[in-house]
């Protein structure tokens, strides 16, 4: 950890603004892992399972929707689906951040710093990553949030599966009603195009209207039918992908910029303070 | 109830995916169709997850309540309210509803 320290710190951000936004964001993760901790253990889950889940998956969204599946009585199976499809943006998350994860002080060192790098890849601290502009700042921004929003975020999820056992009569005091909210608030900043609009609509009324019939689970994944919505064709798909490929400014590391920024601003939505205006480069759909 | 091989196996594929991207730096970019839908999936499955979560329990009808918590919270959601207000108004509308006897 001294290693990873020193070549944090090196790095460390002289920059108040950037302290600011961590902490904003870093609230209101806090408030999210509180509701999940306690909403968890409310719904019946043992202490340990949102614990768990926090140390190891540390991906809000996800850990949300598979407990969320398991407490709407749906199979395992189907739990980790829909936690792992929430989950497929962290793989362009991570070549974004590619260059941040890594060190040039040798194997050994690469290799901790990725291992551990890696874990802290989420949507708040790639998108403040991408904000700067220097490769320093960039390493700077992506361990200071990282590592904050894992102290903050398992803290929070530890009180509140203390607070969730505390309380008795859970459902009187709407608990239930956090898992559905913060899904809204962090999907609603991405619905951005009536293409996204209409193929999130459909999706939920295929959802709610299979849920009486099917298992728990399975009307969830098949609400990702909804996407059937914007299929326009091959063609279509061939020519939005080479729409995408006109240079914006000029060579390669342009484009693959926009390319990711693209990705991230419609996947990312916490906060608004993690939205930064280089991240709206790549344009909305 | 959710095992132990459960929780494992969704951390091994979060994982997978946060690693496969570094380890593959500069070798591969991935097509802007393909980031797009990956995307376009995720927020699919929140919104149907948010809309299944807030109206049903098991196979049915969650009662008004929720519903009503979730649908200011998605209000104010909107509106670009503060995080901790949205998620508060929504236990905090469920929490009057059902004080005043809405089930």
């Amino acid at each position: 950890m001294r290693t990873l320290w020193r070549t944090s710190l090196a790095a460390w951000p002289r920059d108040a603004a950037l302290l600011r936004d961590v902490g904003l964001v870093g609230l209101a993760d806090g408030i999210v892992g509180l509701s999940f901790g306690a909403a968890s253990v409310a719904g019946g889950l043992p202490w340990w399972v949102p614990v768990a889940l926090s140390v190891l998956v540390f991906a809000g969204g996800s850990q949300i929707a598979a407990v969320g599946v398991v407490l709407a009585g749906g199979s395992p199976l189907a739990a980790v689906a829909a936690g792992s499809v929430l989950n497929t943006r962290l793989f362009p998350y991570g070549l974004a951040v590619a260059d941040v994860v890594t060190s040039e002080y040798g194997p050994v060192r690469r290799w901790l710093i990725r291992v551990i790098g890696t874990h802290l890849i989420t949507d708040e601290s790639v998108a403040f990553a991408l904000r700067q502009d220097t490769r320093s700042g960039r390493r700077a921004a992506f361990w200071t949030c990282g590592i904050a929003l894992f102290v903050i975020w398992n803290a929070t999820v530890l009180l509140g599966v203390g607070l969730g056992s505390a309380l008795h009569d859970t459902s009187a005091f709407g608990l239930d009603s956090t898992f559905p909210a913060v899904m809204l608030a962090l999907a609603l900043p991405t619905l951005t195009s009536r293409s996204i609009k209409v193929a999130a609509g459909t999706g939920a009324v295929i959802a709610v209207a299979l849920t009486p019939l099917l298992p728990a689970g399975l009307p969830l994944l098949a609400a990702l039918g909804g996407l059937g919505t914007r299929w326009t064709g091959w063609r279509g798909l061939r020519r939005r992908s080479r729409d995408h490929r006109q240079p914006r400014d000029g060579g390669p590391q342009g484009r693959r910029a926009a390319g990711h920024a693209d990705g991230m601003d419609s996947a990312n939505g916490t906060d608004d303070a993690s939205n930064g205006d280089e991240l709206t480069v790549g344009g909305r759909r | 109830m959710m095992p132990v091989t459960a929780i494992a196996a969704l951390a091994a594929l979060t994982y997978a995916f946060r690693f496969t991207g570094p380890l593959l730096r500069g070798r591969v970019t991935v097509p802007a169709a393909a980031e797009r839908l990956f995307a376009d999936a995720a927020t699919v499955l929140l919104i149907a997850l948010a809309a299944t979560a807030a109206l049903t329990t098991g196979h049915g009808f969650a009662g008004w309540a929720r519903p009503a918590g979730v649908l200011v919270a998605g209000v104010l959601a909107a509106r670009r309210a503060p995080f901790p207000v949205v998620v508060l108004a929504a236990a905090g509308v469920t929490a009057l509803l059902r004080l005043a006897g809405v089930p």
